[in-house]
């Protein structure tokens, strides 16, 4: 048995037949060839899954694509502008260096995405918290931190001078 | 010099596609026609295979084969082999089957193959292969598996022992501790790891019967060692005819240097059916299945005079191979790790023996620094505890035995020679740059909090630059260990770089683009590095050990200096003088004396548009290529310095305060070592508090098998850190450096171990420091 299943993701409206028990990491790497979301874990831990559900970060890995009906869904390919211009959390990791294999870096980004949505101006104690569903291999997280940081501070200058 | 050449902060080229979901991972190439496979495994840690039923997974819908290890025995193809047998250590090495033939002999063992239309339909028919296990006593614990009556694991390795060797001089070593006036014992358990790199491992394989040939994708650190295995070893079939493709690999950390029977079975199941076979592992499988680290059990004694000055060191491991040996086998475990034995210090007499065991348990490989923490904790622990024994000041004590900076190169008793270092210098920058003056009030303020605080050191050296190959001969790796660079020019200007070591986060993109960068003074954007791939790459011994920049980085400078030697000979040709009149600097050939000037661009083009060439004397092209091999090995060594707080109520330790100082040599980008030895070092807290792995020690389950049971560092159970350097230029290869990947790995057990035992006051305790093990400790110190 199939289901159609239908979302906008990356601002594009997508619909695929899929089995009822497809995920939708399954249904983002699988049926729209978006493989930059990343399988790290079979447990919800690792967090190199994470993707915006409505703007909400949330482990793809532990969605089915089936509750996404209607969701606007972003991935790591959706977080750049259209010209290509990177988000500033994807310039502040270039910066500081807040990736090195890269492997867990989409998820880290629209985490520390998420979490400047929720908390524009977080201490390095906030940003650790916050990071702690997102596993990293290579960097020990310091950069990351920095990088976290580095781009809060860019984005409320931001959001500061569009007032 | 272009900005962006050697020292430069460059930031990395690789990051865009990363950071734009571009990467392209093993787990992300699909080909047309795919199938996927799913592996049965052993549930079982040692059993007899009674019987094994394929029928009813066979006809399973979308079912293509279920392959089981007498159809590898009809094809003829051989296990998987070890790589490595340690000179004098009298290995025996057990027959590693791809696919059980009758036994299994540790969780996760594999014993049948399913391949399928389907992931799922994959999984489903693997789940209803029938196999009858009888199951058999199990040894998880290598000090058990040596004792007698232990369960054996393979009838032709007697009592589980596949290695016994020794390094050093035993007869002096025991003079040295006759004469002693002071001896400090201990025993020591290195934990477990499980290395857990971010992307588990993955295989595309791909058949082409027009050709009879097989292209694999996969998660490897060394895709040519992979290929000569599966090919010369296990196949059967003529190197070319098996291109192994590493894509961009998500971390490695030693678990992608072996070659695992996956790999094999993948390609020669994609040969058998003649379709693409793609297989996954699922994170379980990782924690099963990659080669694990470390796992020593050791006693340790230090003989020292009455200045305090060591005499002597003798140290008997027993080393968990677990029940096969893989691709590097017992390397880690005899010259990874006996050969650093003296640290920093002259010890004139040292002698180590190491008993290999053999145990119902995953196999043990490389995991980062492979053989040098297990070394440095070992020696940075004894050295603490004979501090606090003899009463002599932990610093001062170091520094009355480091080997002096002028005393290089320097042979130690147990085979290496130290090229160049300053230990003093490096431990006096550490002492300014973690301000260690101010740690007594810094302990004031914790205890103010109901935390005890403490101040551990590590003073580590690590042997990076694997390796001179007539060395690696002759210690008994079954490779040699130089390594090459290709460079090859379009006419217009664009350099590819082919090298024969490979990425797995590193960076070599950026850093050996710098290298050309700095040395054909060519702007960085034109110059691509490409690894990875041996249908493009001429050869190549991969990235492990510290050695890309060292060996591989060395290979692309050595290769730049024979493009410009035949560069000048094009430009004197095109400008008209004597060769030994052309000038080459920044990217620009000049003769001396004169206005006359060409730039790399140009003498570039007319090498390929030879139309005004001297080709009576030169072949057309610029294309040049290198096989490095290294004199000796490299001598990182640094000193670093930790902090901790324990809470006394719940035994919880966390690290308050890390700096890391270390000499690298010279250092090409900063920015990329830095992550490094942040990487590092976290490496080696997860390994000093967090992280062990660990089996059932009746039924040999593996009890850390997920992310949920095993305790990875977290970015809230760490600080940041502190980095600083001392340089002291490798003598011996043309970049003078020495490797960075592993140090922090090697040093920080120790640091963090020691800063706990100066908390508490205790004289040892075994990592993971856990919160349980931690209470313990204080409730023993306090009766």
């Amino acid at each position: 048995m199939t289901i159609t299943v239908s979302m906008t993701v990356n601002g594009k409206q997508v619909s695929r037949e899929v089995e009822p028990r497809t995920l939708l990491v399954q249904f983002l790497r699988e049926k729209l060839n978006l493989t930059g979301t990343h399988v790290g874990c079979d447990t919800s831990q690792c967090g190199a899954c994470v993707v915006l559900i409505d703007g909400v970060s949330v482990k793809s890995c532990t969605a089915l694509a089936a509750q996404c009906e209607g969701s606007e869904v972003t991935t790591i390919e959706g977080l750049a502008a259209a010209d290509g211009t990177l988000h500033p959390m994807q310039e502040a990791f270039r910066t500081h260096h807040g990736l090195q294999c890269g492997f867990c870096t989409p998820g880290m980004v629209i985490s520390a995405v998420d979490l400047l949505r929720v908390n524009p101006d977080p201490s390095e104690h906030d940003v650790r918290k916050w990071l702690e569903g997102n596993i990293c291999r290579c960097t020990g997280y310091h950069n990351i931190v920095k990088a976290v940081l580095d781009a809060a501070q860019t984005m409320r200058g931001t959001a500061v001078a569009a007032e | 010099m272009p900005d962006d050449g050697i020292g430069a902060r460059t930031l990395r080229k690789e990051d865009k596609r990363f950071l734009t979901g571009r990467g392209r991972y093993t787990a992300d190439i699909n080909r047309p026609g795919q199938i996927y496979a799913a592996f049965v495994r052993s549930p079982h840690a040692h059993a007899a295979i009674r019987s094994l039923d394929t029928a009813a997974a066979s006809a399973m819908p979308g079912v293509v084969a279920v392959l089981t290890g007498e159809d590898l025995k009809a094809d003829g193809v051989n296990g998987v082999p070890c790589g490595f047998s340690p000179t004098g250590g009298n290995q025996k090495a057990p027959t590693r089957p791809a696919l059980a033939q009758g036994r299994v002999r540790f969780v996760g063992d594999l014993v049948a193959m399913v391949v399928a239309e389907t992931l799922d339909e994959a999984r489903d028919a693997a789940e209803a292969v029938a196999v009858d296990y009888d199951p058999l006593p199990a040894v998880v614990d290598p000090v058990k598996a040596l004792a007698d009556g232990a369960p054996l694991l393979h009838d032709d390795v007697p009592g589980n022992l596949t290695v016994d060797w020794n390094l050093g001089d035993a007869d002096a070593t025991d003079a040295a501790f006759a004469k002693a006036a002071k001896v400090v014992a201990f025993d020591l358990v290195n934990n477990r790891k499980i290395p857990n790199a971010m992307e588990p491992r993955a295989s595309v394989a791909e058949y082409e019967p027009a050709t009879d040939s097989l292209t694999l994708y996969t998660t490897s650190q060394n895709p040519h060692i992979t290929r000569l295995l599966i090919a010369a070893f296990e196949m059967g079939i003529p190197e070319g005819r098996l291109r192994v493709v590493a894509p961009d690999v998500g971390g490695g950390f030693g678990s992608k240097i072996p070659h695992y029977p996956e790999e094999l079975l993948v390609t020669w199941a994609s040969r058998r059916v003649e379709r693409p076979v793609k297989w996954i592992a699922e994170r379980a499988e990782s924690f099963m299945s990659d080669a694990h680290g470390r796992d020593h059990v050791t006693h340790a004694e230090l003989a020292l005079d009455a200045d305090g000055k060591f005499l002597g060191l003798r140290v008997r491991t027993i080393a968990n191979l677990g029940a096969y040996l893989s691709t590097f086998g017992a390397l880690s475990t005899t010259y990874l790790y006996a050969t650093l034995l003296s640290g920093q210090y002259v010890i004139p007499a040292i002698h180590c023996n190491v008993r290999g065991a053999l145990t119902n348990t995953c196999p043990i490989d490389a995991e980062r620094g492979a053989g040098r923490p297990e070394a440095t904790f070992l020696v940075e622990r004894i050295v603490e505890i004979a501090a606090a024994e003899t009463g002599i000041d932990r610093i001062d004590l170091r520094r009355r035995n480091f080997v002096p900076a002028d005393a290089f190169p320097y042979q130690t008793p147990v085979a290496l020679s130290y090229d160049s270092g300053d230990y003093e210098k490096v431990l006096a920058k550490a002492l300014e740059v973690a301000d260690v003056a101010g740690f007594e009030t810094r302990k004031r303020e914790s205890a103010a909090r109901g935390k005890r605080r403490g101040l551990g050191f590590s003073n580590y050296i690590e042997a990076c630059g694997l390796a001179p190959s007539n060395v690696a001969g002759a210690i008994g790796a079954g490779i040699a260990l130089y390594e090459t660079a290709e460079i090859r020019f379009a006419p217009t200007g664009a350099v590819s770089v082919y090298a024969g070591t490979k990425s797995q986060g590193q960076g070599h993109e950026t850093t050996f683009a710098q290298i050309v960068a700095s040395r054909l003074g060519l702007p960085i954007d034109q110059i691509d590095v490409i690894e990875g791939d041996t249908g493009t790459v001429q050869w190549g011994h991969g990235t492990y050990g510290s050695r890309s920049l060292a060996v591989g980085g060395s290979a692309i400078a050595k290769t730049c200096d024979k493009i410009i030697v035949k560069a000048k000979r094009v430009a004197a040709h095109l400008m008209e003088s004597a060769v030994e009149d052309v000038e080459f600097k920044d990217g620009s050939f000049t003769v001396a004396g004169t206005d006359r000037k060409l730039s790399m661009g140009e003498v570039i083009m007319a090498s390929y548009v030879s139309h005004n060439f001297p080709t009576d004397e030169l072949e057309p092209g610029l294309d040049e290529r290198c096989f490095y091999d290294p004199a000796n090995f490299t001598y990182p060594a640094g000193c670093h310095v930790c902090e901790i707080e324990v809470d006394e109520d719940t035994g919880f330790v966390e690290v308050v305060k890390f700096t890391a100082v270390d000499d690298f040599g010279e250092v090409v980008n900063p920015m990329i070592v830095e992550g490094q030895v942040h990487g590092g070092v976290v490496h080696g807290i997860g390994q000093a508090l967090y992280e062990g792995c660990q089996y059932d020690p009746e039924t040999g389950q593996l009890l850390t098998g997920s992310y949920m049971d095993y305790t990875m560092p977290r970015a809230d159970n760490l600080p940041s850190f502190t980095v600083g350097y001392t340089t002291t230029p490798c003598p011996h290869n043309p970049l003078g450096v020495k490797g960075c990947g592993e140090a922090g790995a090697i040093a920080a057990p120790a640091a963090v171990i020691n800063a706990l035992c100066d908390a508490l006051g205790i004289r040892h305790i075994d990592m993971p420091a856990t919160p349980m093990k931690v209470l313990n400790a204080m409730q023993q110190a306090a009766e």
